[in-house]
């Protein structure tokens, strides 16, 4: 190919990219940087009319935040939601995934849209419906449970099980996505091996552990990362179905972050709230790259 | 054999009716007439169906306007995002420049960094830039998809190098090669794209609650929050408002649900 030729090219790839990467740096990377150095400040909302009452404060935003015991219920619940959720929801998605991977399952297609559709719905409306299925004199939730003989719960009224309502309604939004990753997954891992551990008197339980277990573990680590990042960035469903309570036991880190940026107009703490996340993300997903990889999963 | 099939389809079939009860009731109380599901047992059908909630809907409460403010800016959020994603992820895959592996990499890496680390700068910014309150400052994430590059980029791949020689010989220029030879290969991760950013920026709450403060400029789930807050003893009302609200892309999805799921499985090898 002609020198002129890949001048041309070049030029035609910086034009066609720089867009896009102008577009990611002024509205993606700049933001995420500023955060770390608005966390600095104390910009209020006095800095907010005029600049000129910002000050930098070093780390007088994290300390204060070290001591606000609203700051700590906000990281315990969304360290609840991490360590509760994750596996309740993998645990569901993958339940799914077998049994719409079934070999002896009829209109396959129909019940795999089905268990998907709460996924694509939107959110705040489905929070919305959710509140009322939890309702606890006329919800259906405590209707179904009291045809077994289980007395009303007062799912978004108490603070014991604000949480657990909140993941139910998590886990049927979300298990679907995750249903999809694994049904693909299941579908690479051969048939012939099953059905030799199944000839050689292999029970369901244990070729479930030995062959579709052990195949399955780099998709799980993929849908657990997924989910773990889910979990922390929860906000409209606390925001629509409990506002934070009862007795901030919804209360989320990003729902924290939005009070503190938003309505208390405290953008410097709000942005030291936002770093820290980012940190916790982060050493989270790195903790479950380093367990997998011991596990010999990747 | 044929007892297991029943029995595995059977499970099946309750697995959905339990996945799906919670829409097909939203849909149910909508018909049901003010009070009506506010009983023990619940009622799962309507007495007497109506449309009324939907009437009071669209009347006093005028919906209508937050569904326009929806469309409007899910729409211009899917054509904006294709304009700017789809020729650079062409250009990552296929045309050579200085920097580009290392730019995409630090792309890639990024793609862990949540969005709303960024969110309270990005207000000040946009502040600054005149844009808070804004449908334009409601667009402004959609532009930024690093997500759509990936995607546009790996589908991009497969399209055999010689074919856009030929073209270049032939005397086409980059951007002719791009329109005419590229777009039509791409047709069906387009397609999924479109799907990706209008349901995204539909579904979206966060940010648009954030930026949007007059009333008038809401979008529908932005609506639907604040309604429901000050509606919460109005049951059928709200149930008729989130069914317009999660109708519009539960259907599109089932048209389309070919595209978003292939998609969904290109995307999440991103891992």
């Amino acid at each position: 190919m002609s020198a002129a030729l890949r001048v041309r090219e070049a030029r035609a790839g910086w034009a066609m990219s720089s867009p896009a990467l102008a577009a990611i740096t002024l509205f993606f990377v700049f933001p995420a940087i500023a955060s770390l150095f608005l966390s600095f400040t104390d910009f209020d909302i006095y800095a907010l009319a005029n600049l000129d009452n910002l000050r930098f404060v070093g780390f007088q935003n994290y300390a204060r935040l070290v001591d606000n015991p609203l700051f700590w219920k906000a990281m315990t619940n969304t360290l609840l939601f991490v360590v509760v959720g994750t596996p309740f929801i993998v645990a569901l998605s993958l339940f799914a995934a077998m049994l719409v991977n079934s070999r002896w399952l009829m209109w396959r297609p129909v019940w795999r849209v089905a268990l998907f559709a709460p996924y694509v719905t939107t959110l705040v409306a489905t929070a919305v419906v959710w509140r009322y299925l939890l309702h606890t004199r006329y919800g259906l939730v405590n209707y179904l449970l009291s045809l077994v003989g289980v007395p009303p719960i007062d799912w978004l009224g108490s603070p014991t099980a604000s949480l657990p309502a909140i993941l139910i309604f998590v886990g049927w939004k979300t298990f679907g996505y995750n249903m999809i990753i694994f049904l693909a997954a299941l579908q690479t891992v051969p048939r012939e091996l099953d059905e030799a551990a199944r000839i050689d008197g292999a029970g369901w339980w244990t070729r479930l552990r030995h062959v579709t277990l052990p195949a399955l573990a780099p998709t799980a680590l993929l849908v657990s990362v997924l989910t773990v990042a889910g979990m922390f960035q929860l906000f409209a469903e606390p925001y629509v179905m409990t506002q934070g309570g009862p007795a901030q036991s919804t209360t989320t880190v990003l729902y924290f972050m939005y009070e503190e940026g938003f309505k208390w107009w405290n953008l410097g703490s709000g942005a030291a709230v936002a770093f820290l996340l980012f940190l916790c993300i982060l050493a989270v997903t790195l903790v479950q790259l380093r367990l997998a990889k011991r596990g010999g999963a990747i | 054999m044929s007892a297991r099939r029943w029995t595995v389809t059977l499970l099946a079939a309750l697995v959905a009716l339990l996945t799906t009860a919670p829409l097909l009731w939203m849909l149910s109380v909508s018909f049901m007439a003010p009070g009506e599901a506010a009983q023990f047992p619940p009622p799962l059908l309507p007495a007497d169906p109506s449309l009324e909630n939907y009437r009071t809907l669209f009347g006093s409460f005028g919906i209508g306007r937050f569904l326009a403010n929806s469309i409007l800016v899910s729409t211009l959020a899917t054509v904006l995002a294709l304009m700017f994603t789809i020729p650079a992820g062409y250009a990552f895959a296929k045309l050579r420049f200085t920097g580009r592996d290392a730019i995409f990499r630090l792309l890639v890496a990024a793609l862990v960094v949540p969005g709303q680390i960024g969110m309270l700068p990005l207000f000040l910014e946009l502040k600054a830039m005149g844009l808070v309150n804004s449908y334009a400052g409601a667009l402004v994430p959609w532009l930024a998809g690093i997500f759509g590059i990936f995607l546009v980029r790996q589908y991009c791949l497969s399209i055999p190098d010689e074919m856009l020689e030929a073209a270049r010989i032939d005397g086409a220029s980059e951007g002719q090669i791009l329109r005419r030879i590229v777009l039509p290969i791409l047709t069906p991760i387009i397609v999924t794209l479109a799907l990706f950013v209008f349901l995204g920026s539909w579904n979206d709450f966060m940010w648009p609650l954030i930026i949007l403060a007059d009333q008038q400029l809401y979008t529908l789930p932005v609506a639907l929050a604040a309604m429901s807050r000050e509606h919460v003893q109005d049951n059928e009302l709200m149930m008729a408002g989130a069914v317009v609200t999660t109708l519009p892309v539960l259907i599109l999805f089932l048209a389309l649900q070919r595209f978003y799921l292939s998609g969904l499985l290109t995307g999440s090898v991103k891992g």
